[in-house]
Order: C-alpha cells, then structure tokens, then sequence
C-alpha cells in the first residue's frame, strides 16, 4: 500500500475514458485530414469518398465523448478548475521561471487551461465550418470558400496543438502514469502541481 | 477579475472568442485568401522545395483520387473512345486530339466544397465538334464521361456538353496536363463545379438518359453549375 500511500487520485475512470475516446477520435480525424489536404499523400492513397466519411463521422462524434464527460461529477468539476484564470495563472504565463515551482500551481497549470480550451473551442469551429463544407446546400458558395479557408488553419492550429500535447506528455511519464493509472507520485504533484498537493494533503 | 476568488472564466472566453472569428472568418474568408492568393501566386508557381503546398495559403490545387493509385497513361498508351448513341463511333490517340483545332482560354476551377485556383490557362478541343462529328442519333439525351481510374463516370446533358467552355483538355499552365490533374486528357467545363470535369478522361459515352454521376450519386447536384 505504500505506493498509493505516496501519491494521489488526479483522474477518474471517467475521465480517462473520455480522454482516450477523444484522443482516438482526433487521431483519425488528423491522419484523414492529411490525406485529404495533402496532394501527394491523396494520391498514394486515392479512395477519396471512404477518407472523407470517415473524417466527417469521426469529427461528428468527437464532441459527444467531450460534452457526455459531463455526467460525471469529477469531469464536471476539473472543467471548472480549466474555466478558471487565477492571478496567479497570468503571473505563471508570463514568467520565465514558471517551472520552478515558486508559484505554486493548482491541479492545471494555466498553459494546460488554455490548450484545453483551444482544442475545444477549434474543435467546434471545424465542426461548423466541416458541415458547411460537407452539406453542400447549407449555405451560398463564398461561404463555403470562406469555411474552407477557416477549416484549414483552424486544423493546421489543431494539429499542432495536439503535437505539442503529445510532446510534452512523452517528456513527462509521471504525467502519462496519471492520465493512464488515474494516480500519480505525490512528489510529482508538490513538483509540478504544488497547490493542488496542499489541497489533497488538506 | 480579482473580485471573484477562483478567477476569471477565461476558458468560455476563449471558446466564445474562436467561433466569433471562426464566424468571421466563414464570412470574409473567401475575399482574405483571394487577398493572400495574389500575393502568394508568384512565388507559389516558382516554389522549388513544396512548402507552399503543405501550408493552406492562397488558392492553392488539391488533388482528388477517388480510386486507388491511377496507372499513367501517355501518348502510345492512350486512346479516347466516343461510344453510345451515335452514328459514328471513334477512337482518337493523343495525336489525333492535339491535331486538331485547339481552344485557349483562361478560367477558374471551382470545388463545390468551396476551394478554387482563378485564372487558370487551359487548352483543348472543344466537346462539341466531337459530338457533332460522332453524330448523336434522336434519342440521345446526355452523355456519360468514363475515367481510367476505373470507377469514376458523371454525366452532361447533351446540351450542357455542347457549351462554348466545355473542352476536352490537353494543355493547363501551357503545359500538357499533369497526371495528378487528371492529364493526360481530362474534362474542363468553365461554369461547372470540378466534379463535372472527369479526370484520366478515356471514354465519352451517349446515352438515352441524364444518370447521375459517382459525386452526385453520394450527395452533389445533379446539375454542378457555380453558384447554385
């Protein structure tokens, strides 16, 4: 028992699975948007019509998982936490030193808040503009030009926000452990997340 | 922003603040990219290393396959067959088409998804003095555009095939068209939606109807014009 001892509860089951569904879903989503954006990689892989539906049904269904998360209490109440901006958030963003824990950060650090809600705000921009762009009949055809244009860099901004996520999640296991076990080491929360470690020690 | 002790809902801000200008952008896109397309255009054409193409800026192509990979065909292994209701069936190599007379004109090509590249330089033969020379009997109604792909086929009616902008395109940019365009031979109709424009064209068949083609059977008009 002395591991559980040493370390705290960051992730309900809930919530991992919301995060694995909605990591799966943005998965296809990009690999498909590659190929269907990418001259040469389209034409190795042809079969535009499969590559396209299944790119608009998993973007269709990368919300739901998001959105259902919301039965859980412990969803619920970490996307308040993410809601939330602190003074000492905005200190956190603009110092140099963020890492080294003199400002003491609360169960999200305020660069997590925010690529929270840049995923989940371009996540319902490209679901709007794909609709456009799918039916058609929707609306006139300058808009369809425009949400084509909104479409492509708001998915450039995605992507490159999932590489960063994916980044820093490989140069941190302790991280990883806590999205994949639901617990991490207690030394790592006084380290990285020192407010939310107080909180949990009480 | 201090008043309230657990601090600002910066997230639903953030939210709101990208479908505002995810919003705007739908709106006034099309003018933004034209605006950065004129900019970009020369320096687009001369991109020796493709890093243009990965980025989506301007009115850039995007190449539609919609089989697996195309086997290209050339001068010695291509032929174009006009089949069907007509009274004079033919078969035409790529030296036939090139010799004879040919239509140049500059156009856009629009995507009814929404994407288009303007001013575009084509050269071909015009569609109608095919027809004309095959002889469509009384009961032919449209015509029926074959791929080499093996799958794709879409349909004109014999009157929207007959149009002064439908030609059987040989040449884009001055240059013979390019396999992932479609070339060596591929349609292009001006006032009509790329889906009408078959690429790999091999085979021009008239028919006693107006069958929707392969987009239009998952979803596209059946008349492609731009702007409808």
């Amino acid at each position: 028992m002395s591991e559980s001892l040493g370390s705290f509860a960051r992730f309900a089951p809930a919530e991992r699975l919301v995060h694995r569904l909605v990591g799966l879903l943005m998965g296809v989503c990009l690999v498909t948007a590659a190929i269907l954006y990418n001259g040469s990689i389209m034409m190795a892989v042809g079969h535009r019509h499969l590559v396209e539906t299944i790119h608009v049904w998993s973007g269709l269904a990368l919300p739901v998982p998001m959105v259902a998360g919301a039965l859980s209490a412990a969803y619920r109440a970490d996307v308040r936490r993410l809601n939330r901006f602190t003074p000492a958030d905005w200190r956190w963003l603009r110092s140099r030193t963020r890492r080294d824990g003199t400002i003491a950060v609360g169960k999200f650090n305020a660069g997590q808040k925010i690529n929270a809600w840049l995923v989940a705000g371009s996540t319902g921009v490209l679901l709007g503009t794909g609709a456009v762009m799918y039916w058609t009949g929707l609306v006139r055809l300058s808009w369809r030009s425009g949400a084509t244009f909104v479409h492509d860099w708001f998915a450039l901004g995605l992507g490159l926000l999932v590489i960063g996520h994916i980044v820093y999640a490989i140069r941190d296991p302790e991280a990883r452990r806590g999205m994949r076990t639901g617990r991490v080491a207690r030394h790592w929360a006084r380290a990285e997340h020192g407010a939310w470690a107080e909180e949990m020690d009480g | 922003m201090g008043a309230d002790p657990d601090g600002a809902p910066v997230g639903r801000r953030v939210v709101l603040g990208l479908l505002g200008l995810g919003a705007l952008g739908v709106v006034t896109g099309s003018r933004i990219q034209g605006g950065l397309s004129e900019l970009l255009a020369p320096v687009q054409l001369r991109d020796p290393t493709g890093f243009t193409s990965l980025v989506p800026l301007g009115n850039t192509w995007r190449y539609y396959s919609v089989t697996g990979s195309v086997a290209p065909r050339d001068a010695t292994s291509y032929a174009l067959k006009v089949s069907g209701l007509v009274d004079r069936p033919a078969t035409y190599r790529l030296a036939d088409l090139e010799a004879m007379p040919q239509l140049s004109f500059t156009d856009d090509f629009h995507c009814v998804t929404g994407w288009h590249v303007p001013d575009v330089p084509w050269t071909g033969v015009r569609l109608a003095g095919l027809l004309d020379a095959a002889a469509p009997t009384a009961e032919a109604v449209g015509v029926r555009f074959h791929s080499f792909d093996g799958t794709y086929s879409v349909n004109m009616t014999l009157d929207q095939a007959r149009a002064d902008d439908v030609i059987i395109a040989l040449r884009m940019y001055g240059d013979p068209v390019t396999h992932n365009h479609g070339g060596p031979v591929r349609i292009y109709s001006g006032s009509m939606y790329g889906y009408k424009s078959t690429k790999w064209l091999s085979e021009i068949e008239v028919t006693p109807n107006n069958d929707p083609g392969y987009w239009e059977d998952r979803g596209y008009p059946l008349d492609g014009f731009i702007g409808e």
